[in-house]
């Protein structure tokens, strides 16, 4: 049997079921009253401790909510769990491909549980990984990017995406920079060079250095 | 891994636009900028195209090499990699024209 070929046209972005989605959440947020942050790092770059620091510092300033996205265990969300703030863990898809970022569906399957009305800052921790979740939008206002400097000074060059969609950089760690050879102007250069003048604040979530500067950061943005 | 939702949203479209026939081809553009890897992306469309009516179609990826235009004097360069500069002024306030697309472009189906 003879069978013809025929060629349809579809031009239809492969991120936009996705972008629909976190549009729809930035809508329930925007109602709420939510100012929302989608915190991305490399694994283990320091997000949950500088939230411990952000929570101590903000604590009867500003009500946040937390958001875990956690390939599998709740270590972050029981870290988190002392401070006694709204706080729900969504666990990334076992399936392909789900584990290495959070999207705007899971962050949506996330959000019933949070009360929304009463949060004036939604972080969102995004799951420890340097590519993936740039890609996906989940419908926050900012993206801060926490990097700290024991990942070596190259890797706004490798991994471009992510140091380009982030608003700030939290260059986090900084009291072991006496301890390691890490050129810090070499970094800062090298992230100059992928996301031109992009907000940095030094932060160390063990000295405590940069936190009153990132929630003053937060609160200024926040309006 | 992105490439593996990349390529499970890629084989989402094609099934939907197929509508039950089989799909032979699968034109996907990919903006340079974009920082995906081309045999990621084809082994894991092969891996999860299985046992849909894509299985068996070959992925036809093209790259597309970045583009900008400068804000200050309107030129635009090719941008082979960081930083994004301009190559008339060397300006780095660059508006991004090609290099971030992520589409499916088109299907090649059997009738
Ligand atoms: N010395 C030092 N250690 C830090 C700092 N911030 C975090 N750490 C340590 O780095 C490790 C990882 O920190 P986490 O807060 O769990 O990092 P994370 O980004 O939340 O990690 P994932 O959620 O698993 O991606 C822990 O042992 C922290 O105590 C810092 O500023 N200085
Ligand atoms: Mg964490």
């Amino acid at each position: 049997m003879h069978r013809t070929a025929v060629k349809q046209i579809v031009m239809e972005g492969v991120l936009d079921a996705n972008d629909a989605l976190a549009q729809a959440n930035r809508e329930r947020f925007d109602g709420a009253g939510n100012y929302v942050i989608n915190m991305m790092s490399s694994p283990g770059a320091g997000k949950t401790a500088l939230l411990e620091r952000t929570l101590e510092r903000l604590r009867g300033k500003l009500c946040l909510g937390i958001l875990e996205g956690d390939v599998q265990t709740t270590l972050d969300a029981d870290r988190l769990a002392r401070f006694h703030v709204p706080l729900v863990q969504v666990n990334t898809d076992p399936g392909f491909g789900g584990e290495c970022h959070l999207d705007a569906n899971m962050v949506r399957s996330g959000l019933s549980e949070l009360p929304l009305p009463e949060i004036d800052v939604l972080v969102i921790e995004n799951v420890g990984n340097l590519v993936c979740p740039a890609e996906f939008k989940v419908g926050e206002d900012v993206r801060v990017m926490v990097y700290s400097v024991t990942e070596g000074e190259e890797k706004p060059l490798k991994y471009p995406l992510m140091f380009r969609s982030a608003d700030l950089v939290l260059v986090n760690k900084v009291d072991l920079l006496e301890h390691l050879d890490f050129d810090l102007e070499q970094f800062l250069g090298n992230l100059d060079a992928v996301n031109p003048g992009v907000e940095r604040i030094l932060t160390s979530a063990r000295t405590g250095q940069g936190v009153e500067e990132w929630c003053s950061w937060l609160e200024h943005r926040r309006g | 891994m992105h490439e593996m939702a990349i390529a499970e949203s890629v084989v989402r479209i094609a099934g939907q636009h197929a509508n039950g026939r089989r799909v032979t081809k699968v034109y996907l553009k990919v903006g340079h900028l974009r920082q995906v890897v081309p045999s990621a992306l084809t082994f894991g469309f092969e891996l999860v195209a299985q046992g849909t009516p894509i299985e068996g179609a070959e992925l036809a990826l093209e790259q597309i090499p970045a583009l900008g235009r400068c804000r200050a004097c309107g030129v635009e360069s090719r941008l082979p990699g960081f930083p994004l500069q301009c190559r008339e002024c060397g300006g780095f306030d660059l508006e991004i024209v090609e290099g971030e697309e992520l589409y499916v472009e088109s299907l090649e189906m059997e009738e």
